[in-house]
């Protein structure tokens, strides 16, 4: 493998990863601050061990996103420093902003929360959660303004200098305002509270059917139902109306996640499809007329346009090349990720209907669907990211530079496997680590939440104190 | 505001921000080293991290915002120096995340062999950062390869020269000096004691490095590349380096580790004087070295970051600061008060 492919690799490994992690940071964070809100109000104890518990798997979970967000921030020089001299002038200032803005809100006040009980008074203890939730957040819209301008960059937000070669800013104001990445905010934030909701409904039925804490993870299980609904459906709408832009201004992105070659007017939605190894044939595939156009364009017979015409369009406009993404990963994240938006939104329906039932913890389904249904937000979340990112290829940024432009030219084939070993191995330690705490503390439940250790027993290192 | 003034500021920005990281991170890299030859016990081990706890994360975020920094106001040293620095940089990041990983799970099991295996991970991931870095600062003051299209030439092994590596080994020493007053301020009983009579032996170990490492600069010629002469800022630096010997066999906790945060200030002050307007010296040729003008942003993107910077560093300041007079108290080895 060459440079730019192993590049590619890692920035693709190490994304998907961290991004693993972050959302249930992004969104867990709402509910411990809300959770520790209700307590403030009514002392209830139930709330302040909520509070504690889910914060306790909130920052076991958080500590995995900090650290491999450094990385994330440092392999734009490392890895693609072209890309870096390209647009640095553009991209440099949300990121800068993010750090100055986010990152600083988010550990500072983390720190507080963590180490402050006591210290500060129980208000400054609440806004600290609150000031920490809001802070990971925010670092969320940044590096999504930084995303959406390698997605669509805003014609009014940039020029090209043709006296050295680089994209400049002209206006900032068009740069934060790029619609295209406030619906990648909403997509985005709304899909850090579905995800958090299905961890929570996921841990809460491991304890409902075995009959431990009965009030505490009952209440738990419907504040997840209720606001897993209310998520996931935000997270689709956000989806669809990314569709409509997409076909605006990624139509090529658009095609290859539905293998349309042809325009097709009105188009059908392939719901599945088996293809030669080509992928230009279609052996078998289920279609359903009508749908891709009203994906598209929310019309039910509008053209969209199909891959061979884009092509030749993209050849007529920046010279010859292959402009089309690699559609087997483009068709299948796509069907995946809608798939299980989808029936995220059902089973967070129907657990919401359960709660309404008598005696619903000890129905049979209890024992695996929640559980079960963890695995919907993750793949759905990591489809979603290589779809967006894969999809734009050969572009690094949309229509401006092209990956294998981007890259740094002085790295080596060895650094590269260097470091790609390196992280793997690094982060898949983090991953053994973090599976094994979360597991631990999930099940130990609330009341071990409220001591720091889990195990009582004294520690001894060097002593028998 | 004209072009040359922005690009100015935010040279001195940078240079704050760098100060700032080196300052503050300096002690918890310290404090990190020290962890498992200091804490005997696992409740002096729990002491010495959280007298750094609350706050470690955030001053590493000094380092994020430096990286971010560069990045927006001069795209080519920010692309220049990360590539061209890559396995050193590789080996940073490892170092970082072993350690901030650890400081948030070493407590959360019981296992001694846990905790241990954590311990040391917040020990060589802090060496190797500090180490990583003072090899980075010494070879950006001495030069690297560049060509003529400001790209980095070299290899690891060229960062690895006699005197990057006297600068990383300085810097380990400063650090180890810099978090051991620290403890001082922070610990009590036995630990407080273990910790100044530490102390005051890598006082001596650092002030050999840091002597050896100013000839050094000075002799090979180093000093005084760009405009500006360092002037008094070496010298102040190391009479503050020897105030700091004297309060530290004073026992003047606060006064010592004020004397170390003041050389390091000053070692930064005296690096970026040295070198400036050139932000990264080519051996090469020196007129391939990237400078203020040739490696930053435009004018725009400068203001606009100027706005802002302008806004929110003071907040950041602020509230910052709080936290530190928040956790201002000793931290205690007694199991009643120790946060775990």
């Amino acid at each position: 493998m060459d440079v730019v492919t192993l590049s590619r690799w890692q920035f693709g490994l190490t994304t998907v990863y961290h991004w693993l992690f972050v959302p249930l940071t992004l969104g867990l964070g709402w509910y411990v601050a809300y959770f520790q809100t209700r307590y403030y109000q009514t002392q209830d104890e139930t709330w302040n061990k909520m509070a504690k518990f889910w914060g306790k798997l909130f920052l076991i979970n958080f500590a995995i996103g900090v650290v491999t967000g450094i990385v994330q921030e440092f392999q734009f020089g490392m890895n693609w420093s072209e890309y870096s001299r390209y647009v640095g002038d553009i991209f440099g200032a949300p990121l800068a902003i993010e750090a100055l803005v986010a990152f600083f809100m988010e550990s500072t006040f983390l720190g507080i929360w963590i180490f402050g009980e006591g210290k500060v008074s129980a208000k400054v203890h609440l806004a600290s959660i609150w000031l920490a939730a809001i802070g990971s957040n925010l670092s969320a819209v940044w590096i999504l303004i930084a995303n959406g301008f390698m997605q669509a960059p805003p014609a009014a937000s940039y020029v090209f200098n043709e006296a050295n070669g680089r994209l400049e800013l002209v206006n900032f104001f068009a740069l934060i305002t790029n619609e295209k990445a406030w619906i990648f905010v909403w997509h985005t934030l709304s899909d850090g509270l579905a995800m958090a909701a299905f961890m929570i409904l996921a841990v809460s039925a491991y304890h409902l059917t075995r009959k431990q804490n009965i009030d505490f993870f009952k209440r738990s299980f419907k504040i997840g139902a209720i606001t897993g609904l209310i998520a996931s459906s935000l997270v689709f709408l956000g989806g669809h109306t990314m569709g409509q832009y997409m076909g605006e201004i990624q139509p090529m992105k658009l095609a290859a996640t539905e293998a349309i070659w042809e325009t097709e007017q009105p188009a059908a939605f392939s719901l599945l499809t088996i293809g030669d190894l080509s992928g230009r044939k279609e052996i078998w595939s289920i279609r359903i007329p009508y749908v891709m156009s009203f994906l598209a364009c929310n019309n039910f017979t509008c053209a969209v346009q199909g891959v061979d015409e884009l092509q030749a369009q993209a050849v007529a406009k920046y010279g010859p090349g292959n402009y089309i993404p690699l559609m087997v990963v483009t068709y299948w994240t796509f069907r995946i990720m809608m798939a299980f938006g989808l029936i995220m939104i059902g089973a967070s329906a129907w657990f919401l209907y359960a709660t309404r039932l008598k005696d619903y913890e000890n129905a049979k389904w209890m024992k695996l669907v929640p559980f079960g249904a963890l695995i919907l937000p993750y793949a759905a979340n990591a489809s979603g990211w290589i779809l967006t990112e894969m999809g734009r290829q050969p572009w690094i940024v949309y229509g401006l530079l092209k990956v294998q432009d981007a890259v740094s030219p002085n790295l080596t084939v060895v650094d590269l496997w260097i470091s790609l070993i390196g992280y793997t191995a690094v982060y898949s330690s983090l991953a053994v680590a973090m599976i094994y705490l979360m597991k631990k503390y999930a099940i130990a439940g609330p009341d071990a939440a409220m001591h720091e250790s889990v195990d009582v027993a004294p520690a001894l290192i060097g002593s028998q104190d | 505001m004209s072009y040359e003034f922005l690009q100015i500021l935010w040279f001195v920005l940078i240079a704050v921000l760098w100060i700032g990281f080196f300052f503050l991170e300096g002690f918890d890299f310290g404090v990190g080293m020290l962890l498992p030859f200091l804490g005997k016990k696992d409740v002096e081990r729990r002491a010495i991290i959280n007298a750094i706890g609350s706050t470690w994360d955030g001053n590493e975020v000094w380092l994020l915002t430096a990286g971010g920094a560069t990045f927006a106001a001069f795209p080519h040293w920010y692309a220049t120096m990360f590539s061209g620095f890559y396995l050193a940089l590789f080996l940073l990041l490892v170092g970082l995340i072993i350690r901030g990983i650890s400081f948030e799970y070493r407590s959360k099991d019981a296992a001694p062999a846990w905790r241990n295996r954590f311990d040391w991970m917040i020990a060589i991931g802090s060496f190797l950062s500090s180490v990583l870095l003072g090899t980075a600062f010494a070879n950006l003051a001495r030069g690297v390869p560049i060509d003529e299209n400001m790209m980095f030439t070299g290899n690891l092994f060229t960062l690895l020269n006699p005197y990057g590596l006297l600068g990383g080994l300085t810097t380990v020493a400063i650090f180890l000096l810099h978090g051991a007053n620290f403890l001082g301020l922070k610990l009590e009983g036995e630990l407080r004691e273990r910790v100044n009579v530490f102390a005051k032996k890598i006082w001596v170990a650092t002030t050999v490095l840091y002597v050896t490492l100013g000839i050094f600069t000075y002799i090979a010629g180093f000093w005084a590349r760009g405009f500006v002469d360092p002037g008094i800022a070496p010298i102040t630096a190391l009479v503050v380096l020897f105030l700091a010997g004297y309060f530290i066999n004073q026992k003047m906790e606060g006064w010592a580790f004020i004397m170390v945060g003041l050389n390091i200030v000053f070692t930064q002050i005296t690096f970026f004087s040295m070198t400036f307007p050139n932000v990264m010296l080519s051996t090469t040729n020196p007129n391939w070295s990237l400078t203020i003008y040739n490696a930053s942003s435009s004018q725009y993107t400068l203001g606009v970051m100027s706005v802002i910077a302008l806004i929110f560093v003071p907040i950041v300041l602020a509230y910052q600061g709080w936290t530190y007079y928040m956790f201002r108290k000793r931290i205690s080895t007694d199991k009643k008060t120790l946060v775990y």
